[in-house]
């Protein structure tokens, strides 16, 4: 990255924004630590699936620092583990949505007529469906019915279909927004000029609008991810999500609702860890929105 | 001043039409309305006009960046109008142009080399390391410097991104160019450096130019025959010395006496136009300037006037009464 | 206008269609088999009926054939029986959209009666230390999780302070304090992730309208500073905001689900989780469209009041 492009003169104006900069210390910070869940594991010397129902729902030691869940398992350690599922998830289905979202968006906008109408008249419908009722159907569907068996009772089945369902629903916002930006971006007079250089469609498409697309697309991305880790830790928390034994810190509070009594720091953790993430993308975004386009209004 | 020899772009009867509204609400604005006009090589022919004539429309047109909606384009005797985008690509060597805003008109995103090598890439000229070095002898030519490569348009100044506009519309060799207003978006003070490299530009290269403007002061300086468009039609057609010396059409006429003077002592004979350009979704009926015209007649209000030469045969007027006006 | 109106329900009416047979086709997906539960769920059927029954709907004949049999079936009152609660599907539905009402009108006024004030304070008073705090706790708001929240409003006020009840609803006949105290941290729940965005809308709104001309002269003419506020710019800023309660009715039902599943408030969103996961395939075939169609309808009754607010958009083709 050039030291007078566009992009370096976004960062500088990035790093002036506090909140922002807190917040992407505090992921970084969570990255490190969520990536070295099994360092953390060997150093403390327990075992995140490691049932020991002669100490479940233990308090705070110096062995297990966080106490133990309700089948003796290690709370700390698959609270790290809960973490690298549910931050994979949600940048991995925030990227898949917002590649789904930048073609629609794009082509809508660039080609315009008909083909517009029909795919925004498509992405205002699926936005106007209840979200959550329908992912629950798609998340309880008997995958045996239509994939093979091993391939539908493999181990990473439930992290794969978590990410394509929500992924299924999630591709609208970036849609709407590039779209909105192409739009404004084809009347722009360079992008006459390229026609007049001899650019065919595609050049004009992937080398003009796409890079001057990608800032509302880096934010919108930024953004999502937070909305995503919520639908998935909601639907692991109703049980349709990540499928325990692997951890995610919504299952982690499947079982919080029955122990709340006995145990209520198992019910505090995971959640509040996934309020911090969230939080911290969404100032993130706003910090990168800002940043981007400092001309926006609050 | 080039003997009329080769019509190198030619237009017969070209018009552009949009369509304002949707469905029983749908209007239709005439923007350009059958215009004939010739323009001869090496000449520099400026189109003059008030904003909503359509002067911009039809330089797009002329440029291959519109579709006319009816009408021929010749563009060296080949007809333009009506080609697929693939069919027009070869024709696009011949003819570009140059844009009024030097903001929009370069990408942010590219730094210079990029925006100059693209249209070498489209057509793939000068392969190889032949492309940096046909870049850097048009950053020369415009009166930039080689280490103006790397940089993006936002660390440059408005007339220095004009001087890049124009060395991407010089980068595939055209014989044509038509500049929108390229000086109209620039201080004065860096307006008639533009002003000279475009001229410079036009005797090394050969280039034949469109020069749209509304400022008849540069018109002055650079062209040798003038178009005055009104209202999507061109109202007269004259040599520069001829159209400021003794302009025929009554807008003409208004235009150059709303000038700041150009030859002092020269005798006014226009009168300032009162009241504002119509709106070109409902023009009026007959000769289009017959409302704001202080010689209209009843003529006037029927019939528009066709371009007919007055006297000079290089001089053509459209109004019914340009021989009583002379 | 008219052109608009017409065009817009049809395409609502369109997507609850194709959304009645994608949910079908879905739920054929369902673990089991789900056509021949669909069948049997009633105890009363005679096997006769049951042969009769399987002729129509089973899995042996193709899918459109059975969706259009249901759908036949379905758009004559027949609706199915629910296999979990052993009676008629809409008999289930009836009492549960009832409560979901309640939980959501109880959610919205409440929410509306803070986020309102509190947005136009913020308006008032920009970039104060206020405003930045309506604005931290909008972005909490939207971030937080709202199964944790409920779990933490349970922990704090039914079992650590023991003033509320962790679950369920009050008994038919109940008074309606009683009423109030089973309500109590559902709503709250639902408020507190909610508000804070309410809010937010309400200032930026508040704000663009104070910024229009009118209100800078009528200020200009020293009209007291809040008679200006509430009166002109108010009135105008909350019409779009009622539209805008409208487009997120979607998420609110969304929310509700949750926090009706963690405090076993008998709504709609929670019967729909324990059918689908209960296999019940009637009873969350039902009450998956009536959910698709209330929200489909908010966003319609949306859309339609953009329409009438903006002239400028719309008519025929015409993109936003």
């Amino acid at each position: 990255m050039k030291p007078n492009s566009p992009l370096a003169l976004a960062m500088q104006r990035f790093v002036h924004h506090r909140l922002a900069m807190f917040s992407l210390g505090v992921l970084t910070l969570l990255l490190v630590l969520v990536l070295s869940a099994g360092l953390i594991e060997q150093l403390l010397g327990v075992d995140a699936n490691g049932v020991d129902l002669m100490n479940r729902m233990a308090p705070g030691d110096e062995v297990h620092l966080l106490g133990t869940d309700e089948l003796g398992r290690d709370a700390l350690v698959r609270l790290l583990y809960g973490g690298r599922v549910s931050l994979f998830v949600g940048l991995v289905a925030a990227l898949i949505a917002a590649t789904i979202g930048t073609l629609v968006g794009l082509a809508a906008g660039y080609f315009g007529g008909r083909l517009d109408a029909l795919l925004m008249r498509t992405t205002d419908s699926i936005v106007s469906l209840p979200s959550l009722p329908l992912l629950i159907l798609l998340a309880a569907i008997d995958l045996e019915k239509f994939l093979p068996s091993t391939l539908a009772n493999s181990e990473n089945v439930s992290f794969a279909r978590i990410v394509v369902i929500v992924s299924l629903l999630g591709w609208t916002t970036v849609a709407r927004l590039v779209r909105g930006a192409t739009l404004s971006l084809k009347e722009r007079d360079f992008v006459l000029a390229a026609e007049g250089s001899g650019g065919g469609h595609r050049s004009i498409m992937f080398r003009h609008i796409l890079p001057n697309l990608l800032s509302p697309i880096i934010v919108a991305v930024t953004l999502s991810v937070g909305n995503v880790i919520l639908l998935e830790s909601g639907l692991s928390f109703l049980g349709l999500g990540i499928q325990p034994p692997m951890a995610s810190w919504g299952n982690m509070l499947t079982n919080a609702q029955e122990t709340i009594w006995e145990a209520p720091m198992l019910a505090i953790w995971p959640g509040l860890l996934i309020f911090v993430t969230v939080i911290c993308f969404n100032f993130l975004g706003d910090g990168l929105q800002d940043a981007f386009d400092p001309r926006a209004e609050l | 001043m080039p003997e009329p020899a080769i019509a190198l772009v030619e237009s017969r009867a070209l018009s552009r039409t949009f369509t304002v509204g949707h469905g029983a609400r749908a209007t239709y604005v005439n923007a350009v309305d059958a215009v004939d006009l010739e323009i001869h090589a090496g000449e520099t022919l400026a189109l003059v006009g008030e904003s909503g004539c359509g002067k911009t429309t039809l330089g797009r047109m002329l440029a291959l960046l519109m579709q006319p909606s009816a009408g021929q384009l010749l563009i060296r005797g080949q007809d333009a109008a009506g080609l697929s985008r693939r069919q027009l690509k070869p024709l696009r060597r011949h003819v570009q142009m140059v844009f009024q805003d030097p903001v929009s008109s370069l990408n942010p995103r590219h730094p210079v080399e990029s925006i100059l090598s693209e249209p070498l890439q489209n057509f793939d000229l000068y392969p190889g390391p032949e492309r940096r070095e046909r870049v850097l002898e048009l950053l020369e030519a415009v009166g930039l410097a080689p280490r103006d490569l790397g940089r993006y348009p936002h660390e440059f100044s408005g007339g220095q991104r004009q001087r890049i506009t124009l060395a991407r519309a010089l980068v595939l060799n055209p014989d044509f160019i038509v500049a929108d207003e390229p000086v109209s978006a620039l201080d004065v003070s860096v307006q008639s450096q533009i002003l000279n490299l475009l001229v410079d530009l036009r005797t090394r290269f050969s280039l034949t130019y469109l020069f749209i403007s509304h400022d008849l002061a540069v018109v002055h300086h650079i062209a040798d025959r003038v178009a005055v468009m009104y209202l999507g039609r061109i109202v007269e057609l004259a040599s520069r010395d001829r159209l400021f010396a003794s302009p025929g059409h009554p807008y003409t006429r208004a235009l150059l006496a709303s000038v700041p003077e150009i030859r002092p002592g020269k005798r006014r004979i226009g009168r300032i136009l009162p009241g504002d350009p119509p709106s070109p979704l409902s023009p009026p009926t007959g000769c289009r300037f017959h409302p704001r015209c202080p010689h209209a007649t009843e003529p006037c209000r029927r019939e528009a006037p066709q371009l007919a030469p007055m006297g000079n045969a290089g001089h053509l007027i459209a109004c019914h009464n340009a021989e009583a006006l002379a | 206008m008219t052109r608009f109106v017409v065009s817009r329900i049809g395409q609502s009416l369109l997507v609850l269609l194709i959304m009645s047979f994608v949910i079908y086709g879905l739920i054929g997906l369902m673990p089991g088999d789900p056509i021949d539960m669909m069948i049997a769920s009633n105890p009363m059927m005679t096997p006769a009926d049951a042969e009769r029954l399987r002729a129509l709907y089973g899995l042996d004949k193709p899918i459109i054939e059975r969706y259009l049999n249901w759908a036949g079936a379905a758009l004559s009152g027949d609706l199915g029986f629910s296999r979990l609660y052993a009676q008629p599907v809409l008999s289930v539905i009836g009492p549960a959209l009832g409560n979901s009402v309640l939980l959501l009108a109880c959610t919205i006024g409440l929410s509306v009666s803070i986020a309102v004030p509190l947005g136009v304070l913020a308006a008032s008073r920009p970039r104060s230390l206020l405003d930045y705090g309506i604005n931290l706790f909008a972005f909490a708001g939207i971030s937080v999780p709202q199964f944790w929240l409920g779990l933490i409003m349970m922990l704090l006020f039914a079992v650590v302070l023991g003033w509320l009840p962790a679950s369920g609803m009050a008994p038919s006949g109940a008074s309606i304090g009683e009423q109030m105290r089973f309500l109590a941290l559902p709503v709250a729940t639902l408020t507190i992730a909610t508000v804070g965005g309410y809010a937010r809308y309400v200032r930026s709104s508040m704000l663009e309208v104070m910024r229009q001309d009118y209100v800078r002269t009528a200020r200009a003419k020293g009209a007291p500073l809040r008679r200006v506020i509430w009166l002109h710019a108010l009135r105008n800023a909350l019409i779009p905001f009622v539209t805008i309660l409208a487009l997120d009715f979607g998420s609110l039902f969304s929310g509700a689900l949750i926090v009706e599943t963690i405090f076993s408030w008998p709504g709609m969103g929670k019967l729909i989780y324990d059918a689908v996961l209960g296999n019940d395939y009637n009873l969350a075939m039902v009450a998956l469209m009536f959910a698709t169609g209330l929200v489909l309808f908010a966003n319609l009754l949306a859309d339609l009041a953009y329409g009438w607010l903006d002239p400028r958009i719309v008519v025929g083709g015409a993109q936003i």
